[in-house]
């Protein structure tokens, strides 16, 4: 009699836990690819862990506190590794829906990927969209900074440049004519009286003027 | 050399001497680096690849040594010896190709707006580098971040950064959108980092030009040697150099081999006549012609190489990536254990699966992955170096520094001809004296500044990338080649080719030999003649279309073809004829200038003997 009722229960399990059953997801793993040498081997304990995950899940859901690690069922394990898995009610008659199964899973997500040390892309369950990771912007994009950065040192140099510019033409100017920019001056500046230039008085600085010293007047004698 | 003008300036500035290069390095980095500029690296590699590898070299060199030379010996020549720039030059010639300076200043200004547009993306790529992971590595979530953009889904992540992100483009050129305060503010500082430099003609430029002629090299060849180390970087050079020399064959190669040398020594702007104004009246300006044209040409294989080594690297990776994500679906569907097929297993493999569950194998989305296919995609211009380079260094470890480099040396580059390009419209309006003596230098370069980056703000617009292809294509070919053909015609025609080899061997010390005179007289305003005519009839042939970015189009990602409306194709014509339009305008006026004079000189004084 028992054993009848335990292949009653059995194959009722089974018929809940099937690839494409009614509210069973499927779960895909690349533990290989995600950890390389260091990976683990899929057996039962990691299957029991898998559970115990789920079954954490769906005690986060309200209403759903009573479920209990046999709630959850795995099938068709296959060597890539991948199954099919649902959670029962405590009846273990029907299966729970598929809409909660899927939010307490997007909820916990984080935590069963780190209970197997695996992301998103490695830990995949069909069917369940994973939530991006927000865009991680920073308050200042750094685009911002550096442009804010080389804009100011060109600032800086263009008006050093037009500075230093200033201060040349202020040289340039202050210094005491050359020679070829006084004839310059002169070709410029003689006035013309009937074709005959004038030589202006005040042109040349310091003029002396022969008829009021002669040249040995200039050093007083002893 | 009874009536040559003395190489002091007679005429023109009378207290202040002219400038002058502080050493021969200075001149020949200055025209080198304009000469050297963006297509060196963007457009050469592509032409190689599409005709030939190897092959195109030889119709290169050809072009070289016909057209680029001697064309470039020209302009050096008669800058140095007239000691002007390009508005003077051929006013001192003579008075009726006085248009042919002026359109050569018109047409370095429309250059100056979109190139340094260009310049403007690069430093916004280049800002955008100093990040990890960099931003064009994936694509942004949706807005309930369940999945990804669905614009950069389809496309990819690199071209989503750059038509979405960067220059946010509509569909249409008739949509002009509005101005992207980023790519505007980029612009600016460009415009702010370009009159740093020239602010003070080649006094400053002459400094800068150290290191900005300089860096790119140094940047290329750290790339070869990493691109080199590179699995796939070999493979990409053997593919890409094989000659094919069937191509040659095609007239395509001969016309673009000849565009491309003329484009590349930035002949007919008007900068290297400017910069040679600037040398003593002494210099060998034959020997700079061919080390400058040399130099060259020698960058543009050396980028080649490198481009090339990173295509072929590129190549590799996206053939693997392909094998790789055929292979996962061929494990996930038939649930075989993880990494059970290796790439080179997986022909067989599948063989054996199509075989045995042939159903099965129908249903999954598998591409056929071909290397020759994935070495074969190409592209030149922006494209190369926004999209494909972008994409290659994500790949790349250390990618955040790679991409500074790249954005570096291209900014580099852009900047080094952009030197040339203000020189050409300085100089030109310095000596002519627009502005009062007593207007500092640096105002006028300030105000020239200005009204490019104004007129620039254009191309910051949402469709300003289609209207920068439009002056790519049609503002710039045809007017140099009228103008290059003009240049050489004047020179030789109306200059004179004696009083031309009188001059050059007073400067040099050597008269032009008969390769020179031969190349000067019939070869290169032949060969000239020749590429406009084949031009005009292409662009007459083709039917004036461009290739929109459209995200509603069904073939998208691919680009939807459009023709362009009428009032843009009103548009491109006046873009062509403007700078063309100085030439008999001026001529005109010349001839009018004359009548008056010498009818007034006949009726104004109809008694006095001849003064």
């Amino acid at each position: 009699m028992l054993w009848l009722l335990f292949f009653l229960v059995t194959a009722i399990h089974a018929e809940l836990c099937q690839p494409g059953a009614e509210n069973a997801f499927k779960v895909r793993l690349s533990i290989r690819t995600a950890l390389g040498d260091k990976a683990y081997a899929w057996d039962t304990n990691e299957e029991y862990l898998f559970k115990a995950m789920v079954a954490f899940s769906m005690r986060k859901v309200p209403n759903r506190e009573a479920t209990e690690i046999s709630h959850v069922l795995l099938c068709n394990v296959t060597q890539r590794v991948s199954f099919w898995f649902v959670v029962t009610d405590p009846s273990k008659n029907h299966t729970l829906p598929a809409v909660e199964v899927q939010s307490a899973i997007r909820m916990n997500r984080n935590r069963i990927n780190n209970a197997f040390s695996l992301n998103d892309q490695t830990l995949e369950f069909l069917k369940i969209p994973s939530t991006l990771a927000p865009p991680t912007d920073p308050s200042v994009p750094i685009w911002i900074i550096i442009f804010g950065v080389i804009f100011c040192i060109v600032i800086v140099a263009i008006t050093l440049l037009i500075l230093s510019g200033i201060r040349q033409r202020r040289r340039k100017n202050k210094e005491p004519p050359e020679v070829d920019d006084t004839e310059d001056k002169c070709e410029n500046m003689i006035t013309v009286e009937n074709g005959i230039p004038c030589d202006p008085l005040d042109m040349k600085g310091g003029h002396i003027n022969e008829a009021f010293m002669t040249e040995d007047e200039r050093l007083t004698p002893l | 050399m009874a009536h040559t003008p003395e190489p002091d300036p007679a005429s023109g500035n009378l207290g202040d001497e002219r400038p002058k290069w502080d050493n021969k390095a200075q001149y020949l980095l200055s025209c080198i680096g304009f000469a050297v500029g963006l297509g060196n690296i963007w457009r050469f590699p592509y032409l190689c690849q599409t005709y030939g590898g190897g092959a195109f070299l030889v119709p290169y060199v050809i072009a070289l040594i016909f057209e680029g030379i001697p064309l470039f010996h020209v302009e050096l020549a008669i800058g140095q010896r007239l000691r002007k720039g390009s508005i003077g030059v051929w006013t001192a010639i003579s008075p009726y190709l006085s248009g042919l300076g002026l359109g050569c200043v018109t047409l370095s200004f429309l250059v100056s707006l979109y190139y340094n547009t260009i310049l403007a993306w690069v430093l916004w790529y280049f800002l955008n580098s100093f990040q990890h992971p960099l931003p064009w590595s994936s694509c942004p979530p949706d807005l309930n971040r369940t999945g990804f953009v669905e614009e950069c889904q389809g496309s990819s992540a690199v071209s989503y950064f750059w038509y979405r992100q960067t220059l946010n483009i509509t569909a249409d050129i008739s949509d002009s959108g509005s101005i992207q305060w980023r790519l505007l503010v980029c612009l600016a500082a460009c415009w702010a980092i370009v009159y740093m430099c020239v602010i003070r003609g080649i006094e400053t430029t002459g400094k800068a030009i150290y290191f900005t002629a300089s860096f790119p090299y140094l940047v290329l060849t750290v790339f070869l040697i990493r691109a080199l180390t590179l699995p796939g970087a070999t493979k990409g050079l053997i593919y890409l150099f094989t000659p094919n020399m069937q191509i040659l064959q095609n007239p395509r190669v001969w016309l673009d081999a000849a565009t491309q040398i003329f484009f590349s020594l930035s002949l007919a702007f008007g900068g290297h006549i400017a910069f040679a104004s600037y040398n003593l009246p002494r210099n060998d300006c034959r020997k700079d012609a061919v080390v400058i044209a040399l130099v060259n040409s020698m960058t543009s294989l050396y980028a080649s190489i490198a481009v090339f080594s990173i295509l072929g690297f590129k190549a590799t990776n996206s053939y693997e990536y392909c094998l790789d994500r055929n292979i996962l679906s061929l494990i996930n569907e038939f649930d075989f254990p993880e990494q059970s097929i290796s790439r080179d297993d997986y022909p067989a493999v599948l063989m054996h699966l199509t075989t045995t569950q042939p159903g099965r194998v129908a249903r999954l989305p598998l591409k056929a992955c071909h290397l020759e296919d994935f070495l074969d995609k190409s592209a030149s211009g922006p494209g190369l170096a926004f999209i494909l380079f972008t994409e290659a260094v994500l790949h790349m470890p250390g990618a955040p520094g790679w991409a500074v480099l790249f954005f570096g040396m291209l900014f580099t580059l852009g900047l080094s001809s952009m030197f040339g390009n203000m020189e050409a419209v300085i100089t030109p309006l310095l000596d002519k004296g627009v502005l009062p003596r007593w207007v500092p230098k640096e105002a006028l370069t300030g105000l020239v500044c200005l009204a490019c980056f104004l007129s620039a703000i254009c191309f910051t617009l949402q469709s300003g990338n289609y209207w920068l292809e439009i002056f790519d294509n049609f503002a710039a070919p045809l007017n140099l080649l009228i103008f290059a053909f003009l240049e050489v015609v004047g020179v030789v025609y109306v200059y004179g080719m004696k009083r031309f080899c009188d001059d050059i061997a007073w400067m040099t010390g050597r008269r032009p030999g008969p390769y020179w005179r031969l190349t000067w007289r019939v070869v290169s305003p032949l060969l000239l003649l020749t590429i406009f005519v084949a031009y005009v009839t292409l662009l007459a042939w083709k039917p004036l279309s461009y290739r929109a970015w459209n995200p509603q189009y069904e073939l998208f990602p691919s680009r939807q073809e459009k023709l362009y409306p009428g009032w843009v194709r009103a548009a491109c014509v006046l873009l062509s004829l403007l700078p063309v339009l100085w030439v008999p305008m001026a001529a005109l006026a010349q001839l009018l200038t004359r009548r008056k004079r010498t009818w007034r000189d006949r009726h104004v004084r109809p008694n006095t003997d001849a003064r």
